[in-house]
This record gives C-alpha cells, sequence and structure tokens, in this order.
C-alpha cells in the first residue's frame, strides 16, 4: 500500500516537472525575455502600458513585452545595464529618473515627427526623450478631521509644527521624489532640507499614493500628499478608497502646484531602433493618448490633438511653477532625503 | 525569506554505529566527486555573501562609515532589535505555553489544538498583515508588528517544543519528583532543560524570519533593515548603500546563531540506553480546564481565524470576480519555479548529505554548516548579491529564471538537507555492499538500492522547498524574469493598492499551496503521536 502510493507520488512528480520543462518553450507567462520582441521597461501604471502595448501590437503587429518598476529603480537600472541593456524602449512616470537615463548617455533622439505630436514644451531641448503624460500634486484631505480655512496655504507650510501627525506622504515612492525635487527647484537646497526634516519628524510615511489616500479616507492622517489621478480613478470607481475625502490645490504657482511630466525614450543601445521610435510615435499619437481615457487612468494627456479626462480641472488652470521638467535632480533629492533620515 | 517552513529543525544524527565504525571506506562514500560536488554547492551558497561585501567594501571604509554611522541606521536597529525582542519573547510563552497545554495536560481535544497552532506556517505572513490591516484599519508601527509576526511565527516555537515535550523521558522528572523537588521545580530545573535546545531552535527561526520579513512590515508601517533596502533597491537599483545596509543585516544573522550556539552550551542533551518507554504523565487541569481551553481558543482565532475568516470575506464579495486570466499564469510560473527549484535544491544536498551520512568527519559538517549559514542570510541580500553578480559578471544570465531559482537553492537548501540526510542514512551500506558484489555497477546500485530507500524522505524535503518556494516574496520581487508573475508578487502588487477584491484569489491560492505543509511538518515530528 505504502510502496504504491509511493511510486504514485513519484510518478506524479517526474509528470509534473516534465510539463514543466514542456512549458518552458509554449507558455507565456514565467517565460524569460525574448529576444525577437520590442522590450518596455515600464515605470508606468500597468493597464495603461497594457492597453498601449495591446493598441501597438493590433496596429503595427509588433510584439512587446513589459518589464515594470519604480522610475528610479529602473533608471539606474538602464544605467547599471549601460551598452547591453535589455531595453529597447524606456516609459517613466515622472521626468527625474529619465533624466538620469538621459545624462549617463543611453538615450538616442526621438523622432521629430513624434516630438511634432505633443505640445511646446513636452520635449526636453536635447530632444533625448518625450513627454507621454502629465499628473498634478494635489492635497487629500478629510473634512471631517480637518476644515477647509485650516489647510496649509503653501505645500511648504506643512512643516508647521501645527500640522504635525496630521499628514501623510509616500516618502519612498518615485512620485513624492518627483515632487520633492520641484521644491528643490523653486525653495532651494536650505529650505528643502528643513522641510524634509519636518516631513520626517511630523508626518507619517506610507507605502505608496493608494495607501496615503485611503489612510485619510479612513481618518488616520488629515491630510495627504499625492497626485491627483489617484483620487479621480477612486472617484470614478465605487469611491471606496475617497468617499470621505476632497482634494485642495495649492495653485499660485506653489511647489504644491508641481505638474510632473511622464516620459518615454528610446534606448542608444536598442537594436530594435525603427520598432522602438513607432512605439514612442503610438504613444503620444491621438489613439496612443486616447488611451489615457480608455484606461481611465485619469493622467493629463500631452498630445497636439488630445482632450484630457472631462473629469479633470483643465491642465491650465492649476497655476503650476514654472519649473523645467529637463532639469530636475533626482540624485540630490535622494541624497538630501537621505540625510533627512527618510531612505 | 517571508516564507513560512523552518530552515532547521533537529537534524537526525546518524547512529553512532556507523560513526565509530572502523570500515573501510564504502563505494562512492568519499569519492572525489562527491567531496567536489560538496564543495562546489558550498562556495555557491557563499557566493551572496562575498559579493555582498566586495560591493559594500568597493568604495572604502570612510564611504562606508559615512553609509553606516548615520541617525536612519540607528533607527532600523532600534526597530529591528525592538521587534526581534519582542516578539521573540511572545512567541516563546504562547509556543511554550500551548505546548506544555497540548502535551502535558488534560486539554481536551489535543489532536486538533496541535494541528491548529501548526496550521499558522500555512498563511505567509504579509497574508496575515493584510487580514489584520482589513480588521484593524489603524493597525501599524511596532505594535501592529509584534502582534503580527507573533501570530505567524509562534509555531516555529511550538512545533519543536511540542515534539520534545511528547518524547521526553518522563524518567527524569520522575526522578526528581523522588528526590524531593515540587512540581513547579521540577518543571523549571527538568522539564525547561529538556526543552532548551527544541525552544533555541525554535526562537533563532523566528528571529531569522523576522530579519528576513518585508512585506508584513511593509504593510505595517515598520522599517527594518530588510525593508529599508527594498527603498533602497526602489531608489537606486542595485546600489553600495543598499549592499551596507545588508552586510549589516548579513552581521545581525550571524550574531543570532553565534547567540543560539552559547546558549545551547555544551550540556549533553542525550542519555544512554532507550529509556523509559512510557509517555510523560498529563498534569490534570481540573477545575481550570474552562480557563485553558478560553486560552487555546482565543489563540487559535487570533492566529488562524481572523485570516482565514478576513481571506473568506474578500472571496465571497458579489462584484469581487476571479480574473482567472491574471490568476492562472501566475499559479503556473509558481508552480514551475516552485518543482524546479525543488528538484534543483535536493540534488544539490546530496553530495554533503552522502559524505555526512557515511562518515562524520570535520569536513563534511563545514560544508553543511556553510550552507547553513548563507541560507540564514535574508532573501533580499542573496537576491541582490544575484543582481550585482549576473549584470557584472554573467550577462548571460541576467534577468533568467535560472538566476531566480539560484536563489531558491541558496535560502533553501537547509530544509532539504535535513530530509536527504535522514534518508541518505536510511540506506543500509549493507544493501549496496550487497548489490554491488552480486555484480551491479556504481550506477546500477544506486538506481536499483539506494534510489528507491531513499525516494521517500527526499520527496519530503523536496516538497519543503517547493512549499517555501511557493510563498517566497523578497527575492521573486527583485529576480523574476520580464513577464514573470508569481502568486506573492501579483498578490503583493494587488495589497500595495490596497485592492482586496484582486488580493483574494492570491491570497486563497497561497493558503491553499501552503496548507499541505501542516501536514508535513506534524508528520515529521520526531515521533509520531498516538491519540
Amino acid at each position: 500500500m505504502r510502496r504504491r502510493t509511493l511510486s504514485a507520488t513519484a510518478a506524479a512528480l517526474v509528470a509534473l516537472l516534465g510539463l514543466a520543462a514542456c512549458g518552458e518553450s509554449t507558455l507565456e507567462a514565467g517565460d524569460d525575455l525574448d529576444s525577437s520582441k520590442l522590450t518596455i521597461y515600464s515605470a508606468q501604471h500597468k493597464n495603461l502600458t497594457e492597453e498601449w502595448g495591446k493598441e501597438f501590437q493590433e496596429k503595427t503587429g509588433i510584439e512587446v513585452q513589459v518589464r515594470y518598476g519604480n522610475d528610479s529603480s529602473m533608471g539606474s537600472q538602464i544605467v547599471q545595464e549601460g551598452a547591453s541593456s535589455p531595453a529597447d524602449v524606456f516609459l517613466t512616470e515622472n521626468s527625474p529618473a529619465m533624466t538620469t537615463v538621459e545624462r549617463a548617455g543611453l538615450l538616442a533622439p526621438v523622432d521629430a515627427s513624434t516630438l511634432a505630436q505633443v505640445g511646446p514644451g513636452y520635449a526636453p531641448s536635447s530632444k533625448d526623450w518625450v513627454g507621454i503624460a502629465a499628473r498634478s500634486t494635489v492635497l487629500v484631505y478629510n473634512p471631517s478631521k480637518i476644515s477647509e480655512q485650516d489647510l496649509p496655504s503653501s505645500l511648504m507650510d506643512l512643516a508647521d509644527p501645527k500640522y504635525a501627525g496630521q499628514w501623510g506622504a509616500a516618502a519612498g515612492g518615485a512620485d513624492f521624489q518627483a515632487i520633492v525635487s520641484a521644491v528643490l527647484a523653486t525653495e532651494g537646497e536650505e529650505k528643502t532640507a528643513a522641510w524634509l526634516d519636518a516631513l520626517k519628524k511630523n508626518a507619517k510615511v506610507y507605502q505608496n499614493n493608494i495607501a496615503t489616500m485611503k489612510a485619510v479616507n479612513a481618518g488616520q492622517s488629515a491630510m495627504g500628499v499625492i497626485y491627483h489621478y489617484y483620487w479621480y480613478r477612486d472617484q470614478a470607481l465605487n469611491k471606496s478608497g475617497s468617499g470621505n475625502t476632497k482634494l485642495h490645490y495649492f495653485k499660485n504657482e506653489d511647489p504644491g502646484a508641481f505638474v510632473s511630466l511622464s516620459g518615454g525614450a528610446v534606448l542608444k543601445s536598442s537594436t530594435k531602433q525603427a520598432d522602438a521610435q513607432k512605439f514612442l510615435a503610438f504613444v503620444t499619437s491621438q489613439q496612443g493618448q486616447q488611451a489615457l481615457g480608455t484606461t481611465a487612468s485619469k493622467e493629463y494627456a500631452v498630445g497636439r490633438d488630445a482632450a484630457s479626462d472631462p473629469a479633470l480641472p483643465p491642465l491650465d488652470t492649476l497655476e503650476a511653477p514654472q519649473i523645467d521638467p529637463f532639469t530636475l535632480n533626482g540624485p540630490e533629492v535622494i541624497s538630501l532625503m537621505t540625510k533627512a533620515g527618510l531612505l | 525569506m517571508s516564507t513560512t517552513a523552518p530552515v532547521t529543525t533537529p537534524t537526525p544524527t546518524p547512529g553512532s554505529a556507523s560513526t565509530a565504525s572502523p570500515r573501510r571506506r564504502r563505494p562512492g562514500g568519499g569519492s572525489p566527486g562527491l567531496r567536489l560536488g560538496a564543495v562546489l554547492v558550498a562556495l555557491v551558497c557563499l557566493l551572496p555573501l562575498a559579493v555582498v561585501a566586495l560591493k559594500a567594501f568597493e568604495a572604502g571604509p570612510s564611504e562606508v562609515a559615512a553609509l553606516l554611522l548615520r541617525p536612519r541606521v540607528g533607527e532600523l536597529m532600534r526597530n529591528t532589535l525592538a521587534l526581534v525582542a519582542l516578539t521573540g519573547t511572545l512567541a516563546t510563552v504562547l509556543g511554550v505555553g500551548a505546548a506544555w497545554l497540548v502535551e502535558r495536560t488534560s486539554l481536551p481535544l489535543a489532536g486538533l489544538w496541535r494541528v491548529l497552532f501548526v496550521a499558522p506556517l500555512a498563511i505567509p505572513a504579509f497574508v496575515n498583515s493584510f487580514a489584520w490591516s482589513t480588521v484593524l484599519p489603524g493597525l501599524e508601527g511596532l505594535g501592529g508588528a509584534v502582534l503580527v509576526t507573533t501570530l505567524s511565527y509562534f509555531p516555529f516555537v511550538f512545533l519543536p517544543v511540542a515534539a520534545m515535550l511528547r518524547s521526553a523521558d518522563p524518567g527524569l522528572e520522575e526522578a526528581a519528583r523522588a528526590l524531593g523537588l515540587g512540581p513547579w521545580r521540577t518543571a523549571a530545573k527538568v522539564g525547561l532543560a529538556q526543552v532548551r535546545p527544541a525552544l533555541l531552535g525554535g526562537v533563532l527561526l523566528v528571529a531569522l524570519h523576522l530579519l528576513s520579513e518585508f512585506g508584513a512590515l511593509e504593510m505595517l508601517r515598520f522599517p527594518t533593515f530588510t525593508t529599508a533596502i527594498l527603498d533602497q533597491f526602489d531608489v537606486a537599483f542595485d546600489s553600495r548603500s543598499g549592499s551596507v545596509l545588508a552586510l549589516v543585516l548579513v552581521g545581525l544573522a550571524v550574531a543570532l546563531l553565534t547567540v543560539e550556539l552559547l546558549a545551547r552550551g555544551r550540556t549533553r542533551y542525550v542519555r544512554v540506553g532507550s529509556g523509559a518507554a512510557r509517555r510523560p504523565a498529563r498534569a490534570r487541569l481540573g477545575r481550570a480546564t474552562p480557563l485553558a481551553l478560553l486560552a487555546v481558543t482565543a489563540l487559535a482565532v487570533l492566529a488562524v481565524g481572523v485570516p482565514a475568516w478576513v481571506t473568506g470575506t474578500w472571496l465571497t464579495r458579489p462584484e469581487e470576480a476571479l480574473e482567472p486570466t491574471v490568476l492562472w499564469p501566475a499559479l503556473w510560473s509558481t508552480v514551475r519555479l516552485a518543482l524546479v527549484a525543488a528538484l534543483v535544491t535536493t540534488l544539490a544536498t546530496l553530495p554533503a548529505a552522502w559524505l555526512l551520512a557515511r562518515r562524520r568527519t570535520w569536513f563534511g559538517v563545514l560544508v553543511e554548516r556553510v550552507s547553513y549559514l548563507a541560507s540564514s542570510v535574508p532573501g533580499v541580500v542573496v537576491a541582490l548579491a544575484l543582481i550585482t553578480l549576473s549584470i557584472t559578471w554573467a550577462r548571460s544570465l541576467y534577468q533568467t529564471s535560472a538566476v531566480l531559482v539560484l536563489a531558491y537553492v541558496v535560502l533553501f537548501i537547509p530544509r532539504a538537507m535535513v530530509s536527504t540526510r535522514a534518508a541518505v542514512a536510511a540506506v543500509p551500506p549493507e544493501l549496496s555492499d550487497a548489490a554491488r558484489s552480486l555484480g551491479d555497477g556504481p550506477l546500477r546500485t544506486f538506481v536499483r538500492v539506494q534510489l528507491p530507500l531513499m525516494l521517500r524522505g527526499t520527496l519530503a524535503g523536496s516538497a519543503l522547498v517547493a512549499i517555501a518556494v511557493s510563498t517566497e516574496l523578497t527575492a521573486t520581487l527583485l529576480l523574476a524574469p520580464t513577464g514573470t508573475q508569481t502568486l506573492s508578487t501579483a498578490f503583493w502588487e494587488a495589497s500595495a493598492s490596497l485592492d482586496y477584491a484582486a488580493a483574494a484569489p492570491y491570497a486563497a491560492a497561497l493558503v491553499l499551496l501552503s496548507a499541505p505543509l501542516t501536514w508535513l511538518l506534524l508528520r515529521s515530528g520526531p515521533e509520531e503521536h498516538t491519540p
């Protein structure tokens, strides 16, 4: 009896292993990188990247595969991979990571026709990458915890001890680090360092923007610094994470009104330059920019002829600070945040 | 290594007869091939440690000092040590208390409680943490971390202590009583001394798991070295500052191993002769029975009830339909990785196990201990090292599943080693000798005689590895090839956006996959229990 169970187990194991070996070549999930496909390193949202990949594949017949990650991590990863990076295209959520790769000299110039598809100011003068979407900084707050007139009038005011313990942010994430880079660009190093010290002392650090928003919704924090689209997306769904909250726009060219530019670029080392350029052309095209709406990503479109989601306040009413997104400094922000003990 | 199976369980020692045996070397017993194999495996296990150290010291001591001597590192150190101390203490109290109630008192339904107190091992800590965050949304910080990790990890203490209490020789305690010690002093002087090695081993496991825990602590907003290393990874990929933190973590793991070794001391725990072939007497709880029942029920509800109930409610919410298109590929990747890693890991244990089972030489012991040391290093360190290694020196392996499988082998080798050693030891050398003398070659002898005898034991070891792999989170997050998602990483992604609906099926699948672990662990105790 025991022997029989044993042989059966062994047979089952061998069969499964055999199956596993076969799967190596036939199944998509779990396969290693397929060098025949266009490889996209994406720090952008999964559903948006997937939609772009799917529509691009349908339109051009070019197969894509995506590796997901975070802005800063992937930017550094590409720099370390250097000339033999498996990536053909890099998509970010914010500009500092793209700037890191650009300064390492790893980007190929973007086709002029692609650059012509986005509005003015959505590509660096080097023309090494192109804006693909935009997002705005907001303060999400819970009116039952803090009334509208008590809200800070500037992002910098959050450092005031009277707000201690009342606000939170996802300080470990690239999104927040981009916001800090805006603070650095508008306020200078000294004020930024002081503001970060206050953040370390007074604020709760959450895992990401969604966790921040949901903590505000649940009343665990009165306010949170996030990007706008997390809130609009939840409002469009079932409001389960934002039903008790409101948004406050700092406007007034405050660093808290910072609009961050997501970027797309082709790697110089890519052996599929033409296909990679086609992908960027597609993402910035009218169809590609419409995907921002169809996937309910609620990010702002940057294409010339593309309209943003009508639920969003128009980009030009946000009174964003005049910051050159192409000079935002990732490494210095990280070093300041490390000094403040946030990393 | 945010996983659930114990890294070390009491290791079976080969019978003293074979150790002291003056017989000649067995065919293949210590052949150069075997030795080479064992050394290679040990070196591969040590590789991550070497790489992390090299990377950390690349820049010279002054930069290392600057990275180390800052307030943030102090904060991480305080958090990590506080967590280890508090959870270690609580797990000891709960584990020993529960084990004593179940094994040594008249507590009703002992068999049921025994299963329930091992069951938390089938629930990955990061799933448990997510479940608790749903029940108590404000749960966070040290308090939350201690609550969740204690409930997830106390079985590591319960399991060996219960096994020891079940099989301990009652003669010693009887002798103590006969010599005039009261029941409490007997328990303190004799009982505690008997369970000490099991208890120390269990607490060591809890502590090592705490050092490497990522998911549960990240969710509860409690930064430790492991979460900080992942923050560094998010910021700078494979960075020097990450490697410096990793080196501190390695130091902590080594310190824990040393403390355990010292605390274990030189006391002999063996007895000569077979001892009294009786079960230890059970203390009568009498009127304390309802109180004891209340206590064990409360523990079972907190440790098993809450996560099971929460996962169940997520699953049954109407709007939350399963998404098979995502679930199946993740399940399939997980099963494939688990099977391949289990096979490779078991094969990797064979040379050392063979050497040790035949002859307990310093060489064999060294090789075995080296692989144990490397495996007590948290998954994030191993993953970071393998990224450095593959991106710098082995680009053809970079981002392949081979590297991921290698990480699993390094991390989980001790789980297979324990079973493989027992299996190899169970093959009587006489049978192989007989086969050889009857004309079978070494290979034929292996296939016809040794392999069938070893199969059962090695399968159990492979199963332990497979289960550990299927719930591994940290190394998988860092090393998974492009496009690969496992159940843990898919769960992690969904839970990071607090999407209960999306996370539920993965949580359920993870629990189902690890459930056989409970059964395996209960069965692999030193003695089969009788109800």
